[in-house]
Formats: C-alpha cells, sequence, structure tokens
C-alpha cells in the first residue's frame, strides 16, 4: 500500500523553546485507519497541525499526496479534510451556510447534492437551518466532520473526534468513519479512548514527549507485545507456594484462592502444559479457570511509562 | 488564483452586515444624521460659509470619510479578529488559500461595506443640505482609496489584537481623534499658523482635504500630496501584511 502522507525529520520548537516534536517520522498509507496516541503534551496536535498548514515546522519535509506541504500547499492541503480537537464553530451561522462555506474554501464549486448526502449521513440533515449555537455538543462535532468532509478530501485527520460524545453518539461515529474508510478515505485520528483505536484502527502510532514511540499494525502490536493472564481459582485457599512452583512468578491473590500466571504470547513455550503438571504434583487443585488478553491500553501504558 | 475561495469568505463577510443590518449601516447612519443636526445646524448657523462653501455643506466629505475610516477599521478588524477568537481560523489556515487571497476576501468585505456606507451617508447628507460633486470619479477614487487601505489597516489591528480591549484601542484612541481633529469639521486654513503645521503631521488631514477637493474643488494640501499620502499608507499597511503573512506573526504558531 502507498504512502499518502510522509513525515520525514519533523522537528518543531516553539519560541519558549519547548521541542514539542524532535525529528519525527512517519508514513501513513493510503486508506489506512491510523491512530495516533499519546498523553496529553505529546505532540499529537502539533503534528496534525503542521500537516494541515496550521503550524510551521522548525525543520522537516511533510509529503502529503506526493506534495509538499510548503512548496505545493495547494494541491497539498485540497486533499485534506480537518476535524480539530475544540468545538470551533461560527455559532451564528446555519448548519447549511457554513458546511457550504467550507466548500468554497476550499475552491470546490457549489454542490448542494453533496452537501446534503454529507448532512444526511451525519444526521444533520433536518437540523440545515438551525443556527450552530442551538446545537448540542455532539450535534456540533458533527458540523465540523461536516465541514471537513464538505470538500471530498481524500485525508481526514479527526482530532480526539469522540471527546466528550456519549456512548451511542460515539459508536453512530465510528460507523461514519468505517462507511468513510471504505469509500476511499484515508483516517488518521488522535484519541485518548483507546477502546477506539482499538476497535477502529488498522495500524496505531504511538508518539510521547514529541518522539514516535512505535508504529505496528494494530494486530501485530496486540500479539507481540501482549501478554495473557491465566487465573486458577483453587479448591481451597493455600497460604503459600511450594518451592517447586517458584519459577513461574506466580501470584497468589485474593487471599489464597486464585492464582494468577502471567505470559508471553509470543513464546514458543507458554508454560502452561508444565505449570499445570507440577500443580498436580504439588497437590494444589483447581475448579476453573479463564485467560485473558491485556488490552491495548495496557500496551499504551507500558510503553509510555518505559519510553 | 483560488476565486471560490475568496468569494467565499467575501460573501459569508458580506453575509454579516445584513444579518447585523441595524448596527453596521443604520447606526452609523442616525449618528451621521445626529452630527447634520449638532455640527450643521446649531453650529453652523454661526458660521455663514467656509471657502465659499456653506458649513453643513462643508463637512459632509468630512463626515463621510470620519465614518467610511472608522467602519473600515471595525469592519476588517473584527472581520479577522472574530475567527481567531472563536478558533474557527483553523479553517482558513489550512485551507488551500494563499495570503493575498485571504486579504482579498477580508479587506474586500470590510471596504465594500464602508462604501455602501460611505453613500449611504452621502445620500443622507442630501436630504439636509444641498449637495454639488464636481469631481464624482475622482470622489469614488478617493472613497475606494480610502475604504480599502483603512480595511488594511483594520486587518492588521485584528491580527495585533489578542483581546477586544486591543481591538478597540486603536479606532478609540488613536483613529478617532486624527479624524476629529483632521479637519472633518473645519478646514485647517482656520487654525492658527503653529497648530497648521502639526495638523499636517496627521494623515487623516490628506484624505479629508483630498476627497473634499473632490467635491467642492477646495482642499487644505494639494490633490497629488492628498494621493500620495494615502497611496504610502496603503504601501505600508500591505507591506506590514505580508511581513504577518510570512512569518505567522499572531496567526501560526
Amino acid at each position: 500500500m502507498s504512502s499518502i502522507i510522509s513525515v520525514a525529520n519533523l522537528s518543531k520548537t516553539y519560541g519558549s523553546g519547548f521541542k514539542a516534536l524532535k525529528n519525527v517520522s512517519l508514513d501513513i498509507k493510503r486508506g489506512e485507519i491510523f491512530a495516533l496516541l499519546g498523553p496529553n503534551g505529546a505532540g499529537k496536535t502539533t503534528l496534525i497541525s503542521i500537516i494541515c498548514g496550521i503550524a510551521n515546522p522548525s525543520e522537516g519535509k511533510v509529503l502529503v499526496g506526493g506534495e509538499n506541504i510548503q512548496a505545493s500547499y495547494r494541491k497539498a492541503r485540497s486533499l485534506i479534510g480537518l476535524v480539530p480537537q475544540e468545538l470551533h464553530t461560527d455559532a451564528f451561522e446555519s448548519v447549511w451556510a457554513t458546511v457550504s462555506f467550507s466548500r468554497g474554501l476550499f475552491g470546490k464549486p457549489k454542490n448542494p447534492a453533496h452537501i446534503e448526502k454529507v448532512l444526511k449521513d451525519l444526521s444533520l440533515w433536518d437540523k440545515k437551518d438551525n443556527k450552530i449555537i442551538t446545537l448540542s455538543g455532539g450535534m456540533k462535532r458533527r458540523v465540523m466532520i461536516a465541514k471537513a468532509l464538505s470538500h471530498e478530501p481524500q485525508i481526514l485527520f479527526l482530532d480526539e473526534p469522540t471527546a466528550g460524545v456519549d456512548v451511542e453518539l460515539r459508536k453512530g461515529m465510528w460507523e461514519v468513519v468505517r462507511t468513510l474508510q471504505q469509500s476511499g478515505v484515508t483516517i488518521i485520528l488522535t484519541t485518548h479512548y483507546i477502546e477506539e483505536a482499538e476497535e477502529m484502527a488498522d495500524r496505531i502510532g504511538v508518539i510521547n514527549k514529541g518522539e514516535i514511540v512505535l508504529v505496528e499494525d494494530k494486530a501485530t502490536l496486540m500479539e507481540k507485545l501482549g501478554k495473557k493472564r491465566l487465573t486458577l481459582h483453587l479448591q481451597g485457599k493455600i497460604t503459600t507456594l511450594p518451592d517447586s512452583l517458584s519459577h513461574y512468578e506466580l501470584d497468589l491473590c485474593d487471599g489464597g484462592a486464585t492464582l494468577v500466571y502471567d505470559y508471553d504470547t509470543k513464546g514458543d513455550r507458554t508454560g502452561i502444559t508444565s505449570l499445570l503438571s507440577d500443580l498436580r504434583s504439588a497437590g494444589i487443585r483447581f475448579n476453573d479457570l479463564d485467560t485473558t488478553q491485556s488490552s491495548l491500553e495496557d500496551i499504551f501504558v507500558d510503553l509510555v511509562r518505559t519510553s | 488564483m483560488n476565486y471560490r475561495a475568496v468569494r467565499a469568505i467575501y460573501l459569508f463577510e458580506m453575509a454579516r452586515t445584513w444579518r447585523t443590518l441595524l448596527q453596521s449601516i443604520v447606526s452609523p447612519v442616525v449618528s451621521t444624521s445626529l452630527y447634520f443636526v449638532v455640527f450643521g445646524a446649531a453650529i453652523g448657523s454661526r458660521i455663514s460659509q467656509v471657502e465659499g462653501v456653506s458649513y453643513g455643506t462643508f463637512i459632509v466629505p468630512g463626515l463621510i470619510m470620519l465614518s467610511v475610516l472608522t467602519q473600515s477599521i471595525a469592519n476588517a478588524s473584527f472581520g479577522i479578529y472574530f475567527p481567531k477568537f472563536t478558533g474557527t481560523i483553523y479553517e482558513i489556515l489550512s485551507a488551500p488559500i494563499s495570503s493575498f487571497e485571504i486579504v482579498l476576501g477580508y479587506v474586500g468585505a470590510a471596504a465594500t461595506k464602508s462604501i455602501i456606507l460611505g453613500l449611504i451617508i452621502l445620500a443622507t447628507a442630501g436630504l439636509f443640505v444641498p449637495l454639488h460633486i464636481h469631481h464624482p470619479i475622482w470622489m469614488l477614487t478617493f472613497l475606494m482609496l480610502t475604504a480599502v487601505t483603512f480595511s488594511l489597516f483594520g486587518f492588521v489591528i485584528g491580527i495585533w489584537a489578542d483581546g477586544f480591549e486591543k481591538l478597540q484601542m486603536i479606532p478609540m484612541l488613536v483613529v478617532t481623534p486624527l479624524t476629529f481633529l483632521g479637519g472633518s469639521f473645519y478646514s485647517i486654513d482656520m487654525l492658527p499658523p503653529t497648530w497648521r503645521t502639526v495638523a499636517l503631521l496627521n494623515p487623516v488631514v490628506y484624505l479629508i482635504s483630498g476627497f473634499r477637493w473632490s467635491f467642492y474643488e477646495i482642499a487644505d494640501v494639494s490633490v497629488a500630496v492628498s494621493i500620495g499620502m494615502t497611496l504610502a499608507f496603503l504601501v505600508i499597511c500591505l507591506i506590514v501584511i505580508w511581513w504577518i503573512f510570512r512569518t505567522g506573526y499572531r496567526l501560526k504558531n
């Protein structure tokens, strides 16, 4: 899959001396959903702002659709739709007027049919004549998505798209994003909701302190870094573990009622078979067992902590 | 050239004028009518003529300039400041549009509003005093040149301002006094010699003088100097705006 965005050695130092981005290199593949994760102040919004033309880079190069964002800014920017993190809206404009304005701003001829489709897809059609100030927060968020889609972009940046949005609406937005991807739009989203990245992304990038810590296919990332946990519910409580089990690094939990064993899915041998065998030899019996996979959130927290 | 983007900004700004018709058009017209009542009728009755023109007629160009100057600055500064304030400027900055096109959209709309306003005030003045314009083409040229120049100046103020107080500061504390002291209601020939020299340091004198000449062929300074000074200020504003976009001053981090 070819790259639609190519970021090379990008750095950003603000006037205060704060380095928001440090030599960031990143490729976004055409047609994918890429989730950029990172704690507050990691550099996510700065990176998006530079790619979209809102902030100037200090060093480095960015190509969008093969076009340099500075030398060929018209071509590069015309490919991009941006939904920023904050709800910046023209409070006194109607939904129709503000979305139509965005299309004109990107140099596209009037196309009421397209605007109508966008508004209908985002369940905003019946609000088209309402002033934005009268809309709820969730609706304003959708208006911003409609503005970004008004000029039929090939790339859509969603900076914290579901921040402050209720669960039902969030799932509705996920559907919209998936539909957009199916129509060929490349989507880059930043989010605090790990669940969102886990649910939607094809690839995940983690940024921390202005540096890209990791970029990986979501499935590979989960497989590569994911740990599994085996929990054994014992027939009777025990107070100590026999020495023969010490090398498994088991945790005795629930007052001695459960044994917890963490193992790595990457390894050829998980150690489960020998553990069960050794437990039987030690006379420790159990009623039930279950396994759980570590979530993306666990992985993310680990990465940020160690980076 | 992204004509559609310029048109979008221009129409968006003009739409705001129609939406706030009372504030944009009616209010300045009412204010100007009051000036006629106070200066034209009350004071004018005690001053027979100024350089061969009745006082009420004499102040018409100055009154138009007063409104055009202040409204050009107010329209353009608010036009660009408001998106900065609300955050919607992100869309302008991320659109495939050059800085020249952005200025053309905002300043074009601000100047259009001022010119419309100037013409409405002119028509309103016609209800109070008899008017004859000797050089209508020059009158429109001065009107447009002043509207564009001060809209550019307003655009600079809108970029510079980081709060509503700053947005009002220069128009209230600098431009309005300069306009009142720039010969709106009198000829600077009526001043003592020392103050006349001081008055010549006021750029607004040249604008009003040239504009008044287009009406009555009377001027405090030569018409060429008036045009030269207006163009010089226009060029200064253009240079400042070019620098703003080049450096991203108060627009881009």
